[in-house]
């Protein structure tokens, strides 16, 4: 070590650990993108806002068994902020680290590039989360939505549909070659996932056939567990195996084709 | 780190390639490299585009695995022990930036971070003249402060060899000359530098040592005026004659590598000894030498006649 002694006085070490640092820095860079704090954050809450300021929404509907449209678009609308953030967010944001080198420049450093990875799908995913719960409270406040009667099977609901958009968010991000391939991507995945979770006709009300193939979606099967667990129910044991059976098909697809650079 | 040192196989070596091969799917990259950068000094990879060069240096900093051949870095294999290595050996990447919106001071303290020992960033960003754009962001800054900021991140680990990867390609000439002085200081401060160019003056200036890399193959080897003196024209003498001269009496002149008429302009191709025996012949002749020039050849001669005759 006498080469090193020339150098200027090394300071105290860093006082956050590798990952640490990593995170907090992208945490700031996440906070600097107002597009991307309004989609994962403000869009969800807003829709829903404008939907229950629709009068015919919050009446009581006999063929809805006496829910309220806006009983039934709660959940729909978690399932969009978490959709939002795994197909539209994170894609071209990994996919430009990627492309222009800041993946490589990392390893080069003792810190394995792949933290910059799990701190983006951490953010991604709590950012999702959060955009969720304002939707939950803005529902119970605003629009008297009861709260899930069932919360353990609806967060267990929510955590299986979080990690299936970070995993479709990261097998896109494998599949595009460019920021802009993923951009676009995402938003071809977009629209067959937001039909799937019930933006433009709930699922249970969908007719039999097409109920069935989208209830073996993702999306689709999400809906039909966060809507049984809202309604008190435990979530369908099938929903929850179609969800866990995509989250696992689709990060290993991610895994399996993902390149550093 | 103190295994790293003494497990260094040649004192004085710090960085040792042994035929070293690289192929991508059937194109062979690099074929057979060997060399060993001693430490301190700056050892400069010179070549055409697409010569080899930067899978070279990669390999070295353990980006990519060889398919052949062995390197240590101070004693360390690059990529068995590419943690290790990553602490030892500081890289300037060709083509690679950071997040747009990250700031000057931001990147240089997430980079310190990542280091187990890192130098302190503040003396450092004042070395290179970051100080005032600690602030500002890295997709607004100029091409010359991005690269300062990618010299300092390379020196943020304390690192005994940095690696710099076409460092002033796209800068305008100050930012290239302001970019020399520093790889200048950071030598005189101990650290080893392997410097990749395209550039002759650049590494003609900078440089302790040069491999010349061409097609893969180091093609030659040697200090620039080592590699100069090689060539078989290192001098290059030409002048107006004031009265014509006979050809084969030039043709004879001892060393003359090359010999060109157009108009009434000579230019000759030759060493030391063929000056000599030139003026003599004029003087014999009592022949003026009208606008006589004697004049060095450059690296770039040195260079195209090492690889064009490959």
């Amino acid at each position: 070590m006498t080469t090193t002694a020339t150098v200027p006085a090394a300071t105290p070490r860093g006082t956050a650990s590798p990952f640490a640092a990593v995170l907090r820095t992208e945490a700031r860079l996440f906070r600097r993108e107002p597009g991307i704090l309004f989609w994962t954050l403000g869009f969800p809450p807003v829709l829903l806002v404008i939907l229950g300021s629709i009068p015919s929404f919050r009446k009581v509907d006999a063929g809805l068994g006496g829910l309220r449209l806006i009983d039934l678009y709660v959940p729909i609308l978690v399932l969009v902020a978490l959709i939002v953030t795994g197909l539209q967010t994170m894609p071209p944001v990994i996919t430009g680290y990627r492309e222009r080198g800041i993946l490589r420049r990392m390893s080069a450093t003792p810190v394995r590039p792949s933290a910059l990875l799990i701190a983006q799908m951490g953010l991604n995913g709590a950012t999702a989360l959060v955009s969720a719960l304002v939707c939950l409270t803005i529902g119970r406040l605003a629009f008297d939505v009861k709260l899930p009667q069932q919360a353990f099977g609806y967060a267990l609901a929510l955590l299986l549909t979080a990690a299936v958009a970070l995993a479709i968010g990261a097998l896109v991000t494998a599949l595009a070659g460019t920021a802009k391939v993923a951009s676009a991507i995402g938003s071809a995945v977009f629209f067959p996932s937001m039909f799937c979770a019930g933006v433009w006709l709930p699922v249970q009300n969908m007719p039999d056939v097409l109920r069935h193939i989208v209830e073996a979606t993702p999306f689709g099967a999400a809906a039909r567990a966060l809507g049984q667990a809202a309604a008190g129910d435990w979530p369908a044991w099938s929903h929850l195996g179609v969800l866990a059976a995509w989250a696992i098909v689709l990060s290993a697809a991610a895994i399996r084709w993902f390149r550093w650079e | 780190m103190t295994t790293a040192s003494t497990r260094t196989a040649a004192r004085g070596a710090v960085v040792e390639v042994s035929n070293l091969r690289k192929s991508y799917d059937d194109r062979t990259v690099v074929d057979g490299v060997s060399f060993t950068v001693e430490e301190g000094e700056i050892f400069g990879i010179l070549g055409p585009n697409g010569a080899g060069k930067t899978t070279t240096v990669e390999s070295i900093e353990g980006l990519r695995v060889p398919d052949a051949g062995r390197i240590r870095v101070a004693g360390l294999d690059p990529v068995a022990d590419h943690a290790a290595v990553t602490q030892v050996l500081g890289a300037q990447l060709q083509e690679s930036e950071l997040q747009a919106k990250l700031t000057v001071r931001e990147a240089l303290e997430l980079y310190a971070a990542l280091y187990p020992n890192p130098a302190d960033w503040r003396p450092l960003a004042e070395r290179l003249g970051l100080t005032a754009h600690l602030k500002t962001r890295f997709g607004v800054l100029s091409g010359g402060q991005k690269q300062r900021l990618f010299i300092a991140l390379a020196l943020i680990g304390n690192p005994r060899v940095v690696v710099l990867d076409e460092l002033t390609t796209g800068l305008d000439p100050r930012a290239r000359r302001d970019t020399w002085e520093i790889v200048e200081d950071v030598r005189a401060r101990g650290v080893t530098v392997l410097l990749v160019t395209h550039f002759m003056e650049e590494a003609q200036r900078l440089c302790d040592r040069i491999a010349l890399i061409d097609k893969g193959r180091i093609t030659a080897l040697d200090t620039p005026r080592g590699l100069i003196s090689r060539t078989a024209g290192s001098t290059v003498i030409s002048f107006t004659p004031s009265a014509p001269l006979d050809e084969e009496e030039l043709a004879a002149l001892p060393a003359l590598a090359s010999a060109e008429y157009k108009d009434d302009r000579i230019t000759l191709g030759g060493t030391d000894d063929t000056v000599t025996a030139l003026l003599s012949l004029l003087a014999r002749h009592r022949i003026t030498a009208h606008q006589l020039r004697v004049t060095d050849a450059t690296l770039d001669d040195a260079f195209l006649d090492l690889t064009g005759a490959a």
